[in-house]
């Protein structure tokens, strides 16, 4: 169970943070049409967090509940990979790594939808229907702006040069990852990579972009080592709840 | 004489095109009118259509219409348009009597 648990996390954790930074568009998108698209995928990814994060609680066994560990936890025990925390940057910042994030959410919720893990193999399914709306907007903003004027394209460019060195994260696989793909729980994040890597290459060849040279990759979410900036955003994300313990409305 | 036949308002903002959003609700009932959004092509009017419009269970389709599109009456048409009807009786089937069962 305590595999479970980590797993959900590290599930639960990608969408929250990465919802909760979309969310910091709010009011402030280029058009209005755009900020209610940016809320409306913000409110889904934090839905699934909601939803991942109350059956990790589940498999944890303590009486703690999805709120207890979306609000109380420390950076430290956070376990999202460090490219969802990064801050929001500009639109085109914001769009690539939508797209990077929610061609990977596709892949990996269409193999979750097999898991042995009831919940988890339900959670995937409604992950699965919502990632195919994310992948086609952020794609088609890819695209727009790859394809568009030169400083959209020089922007989009610049952000995908900064977010590829993020991006092997999502595939690094663990004896945790790998105990629970033997039980038929989790999926094998190593093996979803080709797949990604070709939808990517197709979308960046439409868009005239190309993928920057380094084979660096950054890593450390997973065990909790996170960017200087994961503590800031939870210093906002968690004050009421730290100030008001269990307040509710 | 043509008169008055109006197409839709020259835009006057400074924004993308407009277009006209229709959703149809679950039960295949007629498209209904809901609003407009801007865009730059029919993709994104679809998208933007799905996200300002219908993500509160509203509906199971959406069309979206550039509004330049759209050949609206005028209010001075109404009369010429609509009145004749309304003092006819005898234009209306309203004589039949439906047989029970039938649904109109």
């Amino acid at each position: 169970m305590a595999d479970t648990f980590e797993y959900l996390l590290r599930l639960g954790d990608d969408r929250l943070v990465l919802g909760h930074r979309l969310s910091e568009w709010c009011g402030h998108a280029p058009i209005l049409e755009e900020d209610i698209a940016l809320a409306n995928i913000a409110l889904d990814l934090v839905g699934q967090a909601n939803l991942l994060l109350t059956a990790a609680a589940a498999a944890e066994g303590k009486g703690r509940d999805a709120d207890a560990l979306a609000f109380l936890r420390d950076g430290i025990d956070y376990r999202n990979v460090q490219m969802v925390e990064l801050p929001r940057g500009d639109f085109a910042f914001t769009v690539a790594r939508q797209f990077l994030f929610a061609e990977y959410s596709l892949l990996q919720s269409e193999a979750l939808q097999r898991s042995k893990h009831d919940d988890l193999s339900g959670i995937a399914a409604k992950m699965h229907k919502e990632a195919r709306y994310h992948v086609r907007h952020a794609g088609d903003w890819v695209l727009k702006l790859g394809d568009g004027t030169e400083e959209s394209h020089r922007r989009v460019q610049d952000a995908v040069n900064e977010l590829w060195r993020y991006t092997g994260e999502l595939f690094m696989t663990d004896e945790v990852e790998q105990r629970l793909v033997a039980s038929g729980v989790a999926c094998d994040s190593a093996a979803l990579e080709p797949a990604w890597r070709a939808q990517v290459d197709d979308v960046f060849k439409r868009a005239g972009l190309s993928v920057p040279e380094t084979r660096w990759m950054q890593r450390g979410g997973r065990a909790g080592r996170h960017t200087e900036h994961l503590g800031h955003m939870l210093a906002e994300m968690q004050t009421l709840q730290r100030q008001h313990p269990g307040a509710a409305w | 004489m043509a008169g008055s036949r109006a197409t839709s308002n020259e835009s006057r903002d400074s924004q993308w095109p407009l277009w006209e959003v229709f959703i149809q609700p679950a039960g295949g009932e007629p498209h209904q009118h809901a609003g407009s959004v801007h865009a730059v092509d029919a993709e994104s009017a679809l998208q933007n259509a799905r996200d300002v419009y219908g993500r509160r269970g509203e509906g199971i389709n959406i069309w979206v219409v550039p509004s330049a599109s759209i050949v609206a009456s005028t209010p001075e048409d109404m009369g010429p348009f609509f009145d004749p009807g309304n003092d006819k009786a005898y234009r209306h089937p309203q004589f039949y009597k439906t047989p029970q069962g039938v649904r109109l």
